[in-house]
This record gives C-alpha cells, structure tokens and sequence, in this order.
C-alpha cells in the first residue's frame, strides 16, 4: 500500500472521529484507461479536504468513487460505515450531495429553480410517494441558506455560471446530506463570484456540520478552510496531509511537472 | 348522439394515439434523443414484417423488435467510446436492411406490409382501439406514478442518479415505453410517420411553456389535435390520413415557433 495514501485526514481541531470515507485500494478503469489505481484513503466526519492534482490525475474519478458513480473495477468503499456495493449505492446517494462540474442544461428548459433543488429531494422521498410540505419546506430552506430564494421561479436555463453554482448547491442542501461533493465548485467564474461561493461553501459546512471533499486544479486559489490536501497524479495518490505540507513549493512544482 | 361504429373507433384512435405518441414524445425530446424514435419506429416495421414472413402477429413481431432495439439502443447510447448518434445509426441501418429483406422475401402481394409504413387511421380495428387504449393507458400511468423522477431523469440524467433516483431503469422504462407506442400505433399511423408524431407535438408543446407538466399536457393536445385533423380532412380529400396528420403536427410546430414566448425572452 502507498503509505501516503494510508495516511488519515484529520478533522480540524485534531480530534480523529470515525472515518466517513474509507477507500481500500481501488480501482478504476474506463475499457483500456486506468482512472484511478489502488488507493487507499480515509476521510474522518467533518473534514473539509482538497483533491488537487493536474488534468487527468484522476481527481473526478477520486470525488465520484464516494458516491457510486465512478465505475469502481476493484478494492473495496466504505461511505457513512456501510459498504458501498449495488444493494446500498442508491440509500447513500440520497445521504451525498454531489455538485458536478459541468452540468448541462438546456437554457429552454421547462423546469424553474424551485423544481430543479426540489430534485434533492426525490431520492428520500422514495419512489411512488409524493414529495410532501416537509420536502418543499426543506427545498425553500435550501434556497434561502444559499441566498437564491429570489431565483426561485426562474427557469434554470435563465441563470448566470455564479448563480447556477448557487442553486446546484441549493440542491444538495435540500437533500439534507452528511457528506459535499464539489467538483471544481470555483472553475469559469469570475473573482467575485468565485469568493462568493467559497464563503458559501464554508459556511454551509460549518454550519450544517458537514464533511465537505472538494476537487480542484488551482491550488492558488484553495479556500482556506481546507484543513487536508490529497494530491493526485497520474491515477494515484502522492500524498495526504495538512494543507501546509501538500503546499510546499518544491511538492507542488513535482505534482504539476 | 349515437356515432357509427367505424367513426367512433377512428375518433378513439386518433385521441388515444396522439395523446400516447405527444406524451412519451416529451421525454424524447426533453432527453434529445429524437434519432432513438426513428430508430424505434422503423425497429417495429421491421418487426411487423418479419412476423408476416413468419406467420406470426406482426403486433407482436413490432414489440418485440421495439423491445430488442430498447435494450440495444440503451447501453449503447452510454458507451463513452461510441458516439451515441452513431451508434443508434448503426442500430438504424440494421432494422431498415432486415425491414427491406423481409419485404423482399414475402411471397405473393405486399400490400400488407407497406400498410404497416404509411398506416390508415380510416381502417382502424376494434382491437386496434384495444390496444392503443391500453398502451396510452399505461403511459400515463406510468407518468403519474413515477412524474416526480421521470423529472429529475429530464433534467439531467447524471443528477437523477446522485440524488438516488433509480435513473436507469426509468431511462431504460422510458425506452420500451416509447418502442410499444409505436407499436400500438402502427396500423393507425404507419412505422415511417409515426416519427413525426413524437416529435412535433413536444417541440410545439416546448415552445409555449416553462412548466414541464404543461408541457406533457400541451404535448398530448397538439398529438390529439394533429390527429383528429388528419382524420377529417382524410375523410373529406381522400388524402392519406397518416400524411395529413404529419403535415398538421408540423404546421403546429411552426405555429409555435413563430408565436414562442421562449423567442422575446433573455
């Protein structure tokens, strides 16, 4: 086993808790492309934690193997202490937001932003039960902590990058869940939009007390909540630390060559 | 009133079939996957047609190629190593050889399977009828039941499956949904028009409205609507009912087009 990539996340503050996320050499292949191989990794609940690597490191992968939607070909997953395998993907989805990089929609769409963050809700809910007051409260409670209540009634289609971002993370809020997925929250806004959001995302974590993994290639702009660093390249983890460490100079210039 | 039998079965027919091939047209078009309904339709022709070679139903000979092309056209669409439009391409040229090859073996006359191209609402059968009803019944009930995830799969398919909506078996559902309407509708509207019939109506329905419910209802309006236009003027022209019914469904498109509110916005 890399013994970087054994080594434990820890929450800020110290405290070790019980791993949320632990990862036991696996492995991910698209046909011929080895996307992610034998890592091995444990994220402590409450950790705000950074995949950095260059293009194609695999870091996307990485983020998607939590929730199941990475192709995983072997080793084994364990999210929120269950197993992640076909019988349970589908409960632990409903308890991981995920905010995917890109996320297409047609700009026609007949779907407002209400209905689109009402979707985090419909995997709790379950099939053949009809979303109730509960799940619509929640969804207008998701698009109030993330200030877009008043994009509420607009198409999805109808929405800046900055106010997309927002009401994708409105979203995953609604779903109410114990793990954030982000997958380059911050990448084609602009400064201000970008600072908004990452005060957004920490505040949200904070407050709703959650494990937050986000994926980014720009290590100058990491948020500076980020307590522990992944660095990814060429499919497999290099190193797991705190932020100061992955940060060196000499290591990031080696990450990027 | 009392309407004559034959008229009554061509009224239910047209409602029944344009409210079916509006409705599982949205998720078509919502999913742009409008080369999947070609291919499905021309899947059942060939199907029709190969059950007459071989003396089976040819209803049945449809569904189940409808149902062969679904579970084809599925997984192949999400191969990341094959452009989906390629692929269901491929899928397209197969069903039309096997549909040619099967019209080049039938012995004797052909006028039975050309049928299943252009189809005849003024022909329709009294179990032609039957089944429409219970293919657009099941559709809606279909919709109904599982409307809040058919959504979240219309709105991205990617983002269903994280939220832990059971995406693909609804995508696939969706699918063989869309391969048995056309089923039901073959002898009625034809396997090369039918298409259109999927189409149009949700593409005029899109136009007009930002509310996807209103939409599938729009939707199943403009197939009714286009429908029983192509029956009367069938009836008063002599004209081909399942080619004024494609004509009138486009006309509504362009209608919509034009008149769109989505056009004067942003």
């Amino acid at each position: 086993m890399n013994p970087a990539s054994a080594a434990v996340v820890r929450a800020p503050g110290g405290r070790v808790p019980g791993p949320v996320v632990r990862l036991d050499r696996v492995s991910v292949c698209y046909y011929e492309h080895i996307a992610l191989s034998d890592v091995s990794l444990e994220i402590p609940a409450r950790a705000f934690a950074a995949i950095i690597g260059p293009n194609g490191a695999g870091k996307t992968t990485l983020l998607t193997v939590v929730n199941g939607l990475g192709d995983i070909r072997g080793g084994r997953v364990e999210v929120l202490d269950t197993v992640l395998d076909r019988r349970t993907v589908r409960g632990l989805r409903c308890r991981i937001g995920y905010v995917p990089q890109h996320l297409n929609v047609d700009p026609r769409a007949p779907i407002n932003c209400r209905e689109a963050v009402l979707l985090g809700r419909v995997g709790r809910a379950g099939l053949l039960r009809r979303l109730s007051a509960a799940d619509r409260a929640a969804a207008d409670r998701a698009l109030e902590l993330t200030g877009v209540s008043r994009l509420a009634d607009r198409p999805v289609g109808h929405l800046s990058g900055g106010e997309a971002r927002k009401v994708s993370l409105a979203r995953v809020i609604a779903q109410e869940p114990e793990i954030l997925l982000l997958d380059e929250p911050l990448s084609n806004l602009d400064p201000r939009a970008a600072d908004e959001l990452e005060a957004l995302v920490v505040r949200l974590h904070r407050r709703l007390d959650l494990t937050t993994i986000l994926v980014t290639h720009r290590v100058d702009r990491l948020p500076p909540a980020v307590t522990r660093v992944i660095l990814l390249k060429d499919a497999r983890v290099v190193f797991v630390g705190d932020r100061a460490a992955a940060l060196a100079p000499d290591r990031v210039a080696a990450l990027f060559a | 009133m009392d309407l004559p039998p034959l008229l009554a079965r061509q009224l239910a027919a047209a409602v029944l079939g344009g409210a079916a091939c509006g409705l599982v047209g949205v998720w078509v078009v919502m999913m742009r996957i409008p080369f999947v309904g070609v291919a499905m339709s021309h899947a059942a022709f060939a199907g029709a047609v190969i059950g007459l070679l071989v003396g089976v139903n040819p209803l049945v000979g449809a569904a189940v190629a409808c149902v062969l092309a679904s579970v084809l056209i599925g997984p192949l669409a999400e191969r990341s190593d094959l452009e989906p439009s390629v692929s269901v391409g491929i899928i397209f040229s197969v069903v039309l050889g096997i549909a040619f090859l099967g019209i080049g073996l039938l012995p004797g006359p052909r006028t039975a399977a050309l049928s299943y191209i252009w189809g005849n609402i003024l022909l329709v059968s009294g179990r032609d009828v039957t089944v429409m009803a219970v293919m657009t019944g099941v559709v809606l009930g279909f919709l109904l039941l599982f409307f809040k995830e058919i959504r979240a799969v219309l709105y991205n398919r990617e983002v269903a499956r994280a939220v832990g909506v059971p995406e693909r078996p609804l995508f696939y559902a969706m699918l063989v949904l869309c391969g048995l309407t056309v089923t039901a509708n073959l002898d009625t509207i034809g396997g090369l028009l039918i298409f259109s019939l999927i189409i149009n109506p949700p593409s005029a329905a899109y136009q007009l409205t930002w509310r996807l419910r209103t939409m599938f209802l729009l939707s199943a309006l403009f197939g009714v609507g286009s429908c029983l236009v192509g029956l009367v003027v069938s009836y008063l022209t002599d004209a081909p009912s399942g080619a004024v019914i494609i004509i009138t469904s486009s006309v509504a498109f362009g209608l919509a087009l034009l008149f769109s509110p989505k056009r004067r916005r942003r």
